[in-house]
């Protein structure tokens, strides 16, 4: 069985309805760019996954969860899937070690002494090693995203969900973020990832998914997709971000 | 018998300032533990509940203390309770207080962003580890300074319980004015007293303020 | 509790209650006037060049924060005369209400014209106002913008602080109750009634603030 598998998801704010009908599987180990234009329901479709957002109709399996089912258990869905946000999140009164260590101690019930090394290493692996102690409000944007990748990392999940992560950083700081998700993807993980970063798509994911008013418009691997796009939509968009 | 006022009135008048102190801490003390009942019942996710908190508040800080001072101290022993000016001080001081605590907390909690919570929830955090783990250590730092600066309000606000007989720095200036005939000065050092330990803390409100802006 | 609640016997005090009322009223708005031009003055010296207008702008601003109002009050009625100043309660009252505002008036102006960015003034000039039209269209309408939610709750806030005036005499709605009590020594009723006038009060005026905030300022915000 496919490790994420969205079946007709319906998704509605108020009268608005986001997402028209999403059907996806993602495999282990497959790397998964989706992009469109703002409010064509990418964002919204990842936060679905992992059940921040509830949706109306359809079903979403997760890792053998069935996280649409009522009553399901999201918090060990959550615990199996990381997510990272656009605007970082870290938590403003705990220094970076403690902002990874967090969850490892809460949820993990992990002793404080294997938690504070679990942190380390993942501080490490992402390069800020000598950052441990600082507060977020000491780092760069991109050091900032970095910690919150190591702290969902830390959670060893099976699937990342990364919702436009590079989107508020300064230019200059992309890449530092970029080359970590690449070492990840060179790790074998699971990857589903909100970006606008097309060269990225390209040369990292296997496949690439364009969103287009709340449906899935094209579906495909990534360089073919990218490179030949068969729809206008996805031509006029591709125009519009590279241009 | 008319005297001069002296330094024996001076000292009076700061033994006097313990019953102002004592009955800004008891509203404090009080006032806290009804306000944590208040912003709870102000963010709980149940309309009447909060329906109640906001009439609540509304009524507290929609009429004066002056009122409600009366209003418990003439009301008080018509339910049997004890007519001393003490008490109904210290509950209409403790109930004035809970109000604006209450406000001032469900503000600090509401202005955690919707995103901490989400970031806790991602991580798998249960509902209480978001709210205490998360939300609360970030709520309780933004709200500090607020609730230590309300307390200058809590302290300049005893002086009406003197409207009501009991005796702190207001009441005991009076006494003290009638006796000197020198009210000038007599009002002028219970301003000085009252002044010392209000700007004491707006210093500290201030301080706290300076040093937790750096959330954490 | 045998005690039987009589509020039907302070019915034929309405006309006192109403008197009270616009006496009240009376007050606060003279007093929110005074304290505000006050407070213009304070905001002025506090944000001046001359270092001693400055110093004395917080030492007045910081002295009458963290004093009572009732003891400022009692300074002004009762410790003026020993210096020669001899003031009617009413006239009393007003002075110290307005001193007493002044300092918070000050506080308000100041952050309102903070608020009111330099390079908003810049661009006003760039495209060739004068000074004059500048601070009329563009300073003046952000600044009232930032500092009206301020100034309505200020209003209120003033409203019920006038009631510590009834003290000394004073005459407004809180010294009402007094006078309903002493006619019918039924002096819970009386300061229940009275106190709750100043709710609707409170309600009234929070409603027609919010309603000319709407009027004023988030219509023209969209046109």
């Amino acid at each position: 069985m496919s490790l994420v598998e969205l079946r007709d998801v319906h998704k509605r704010f108020g009268q608005v309805e986001v997402l028209k009908g999403i059907s996806l599987s993602l495999e282990k180990g497959e790397i998964v760019a989706v992009i469109g234009r703002s409010g064509s329901g990418k964002s919204t479709m990842l936060r679905c996954v992992n059940g921040l957002e509830q949706v109306q109709a359809g079903q979403i399996i997760v890792d053998g969860i069935e996280v649409t089912a009522p009553g399901a258990n999201l918090n060990l869905l959550r615990q199996r899937v990381g997510m990272v946000f656009q605007s970082y999140n870290l938590f403003p009164h705990l220094n970076v070690e403690r902002n990874v260590m967090l969850a490892l101690r809460l949820v993990k019930k992990i002793d404080k002494q294997e938690a504070r090394r679990i942190a380390r290493e993942m501080v490490a692996k992402v390069g800020l090693g000598e950052k441990v102690l600082a507060y977020p409000d000491e780092l760069s944007g991109g050091q900032q995203q970095r910690v919150a990748i190591a702290r969902s990392l830390a959670m060893q999940p099976t699937l990342m969900l990364f919702d436009e992560i590079t989107s508020a950083l300064d230019p200059e700081l992309v890449g530092e973020v970029l080359r970590v998700l690449e070492s990840l993807a060179g790790e074998g993980m699971s990857m589903m990832l909100v970006t606008h970063e097309m060269n990225f798509a390209k040369n990292v994911a296997d496949r690439v998914i364009f969103m287009h008013e709340g449906r899935i418009h094209e579906d495909g691997p990534a360089r073919d997709t990218l490179l030949e796009p068969r729809t206008a939509e996805l031509r006029s968009f591709l125009n519009a971000v590279l241009h | 018998m008319i005297r001069e006022f002296g330094a024996a009135d001076i000292v009076y008048l700061i033994a006097a300032a313990r019953w102002t102190v004592a009955l800004a801490l008891t509203a404090m003390v009080g006032g806290g533990l009804l306000g944590l009942v208040v912003a709870v019942f102000r963010v709980m996710p149940v309309r009447p509940v909060n329906w109640l908190a906001i009439g609540y508040i509304n009524l507290i800080q929609g009429t004066p203390l002056l009122g409600q001072l009366f209003v418990f101290f003439f009301g008080l022993p018509l339910v049997g309770l004890s007519v001393d000016s003490w008490t109904a001080a210290a509950l209409s001081l403790s109930i004035y207080a809970s109000a604006f605590f209450g406000e001032i907390w469900r503000g600090s909690l509401q202005s955690i962003s919707q995103r901490q919570w989400e970031a806790g929830a991602a991580l798998g955090l249960t509902y209480r580890q978001r709210l205490f783990n998360v939300v609360l250590p970030q709520a309780v730092r933004i709200s500090v300074a607020p609730t230590v600066g309300f307390l200058v309000q809590l302290v300049k606000n005893t002086s009406l319980t003197a409207l009501i007989g009991f005796i702190e720095l207001t009441r005991a200036s009076q006494i003290i004015s009638g006796a000197t005939f020198a009210p000038l000065p007599v009002y002028l050092t219970a301003a000085a007293i009252y002044f010392v330990v209000c700007f004491s803390i707006s210093q500290l409100s201030q301080m706290l303020e300076g040093r937790l802006r750096v959330a954490r | 509790m045998d005690y039987q609640f009589r509020f039907g016997a302070l019915l034929r005090f309405t006309d006192e209650i109403v008197e009270g009322v616009l006496l009240t009223l009376q007050f606060s708005v003279v007093t929110m006037i005074c304290g505000l031009i006050i407070g213009l003055l304070v905001a002025m010296a506090s944000t001046g060049r001359v270092k001693a207008l400055r110093v004395a702008a917080r030492v007045y601003v910081e002295s009458i924060r963290n004093t009572p109002l009732l003891v400022q009050l009692f300074i002004v009625f009762f410790g003026l005369p020993s210096i020669g100043i001899r003031l009617g309660a009413n006239t009393a009252a007003l002075i110290a209400l307005s001193i007493n505002m002044g300092a918070y008036g000050a506080e308000i102006l100041r952050a309102g014209f903070e608020s009111v960015r330099q390079s908003q003034v810049e661009a006003g000039r760039s495209l060739g106002l004068t000074v004059g039209q500048t601070f009329r269209h563009v300073v003046l309408y952000q600044a009232v913008k930032a500092i009206y939610p301020a100034l309505a709750s200020q209003f209120v806030l003033i409203m019920l602080a006038t009631s510590v005036v009834s003290s000394i005499g004073a005459t407004e709605l809180f010294n009402k109750a007094a006078f309903i009590d002493s006619r019918t020594y039924l002096s819970f009723e009386s300061y229940t009634l009275i106190t709750l006038s100043y709710l609707v009060l409170t309600l009234g005026f929070r409603a027609l603030f919010a309603a000319i905030y709407r009027l004023a300022f988030v219509r023209r915000a969209h046109r």
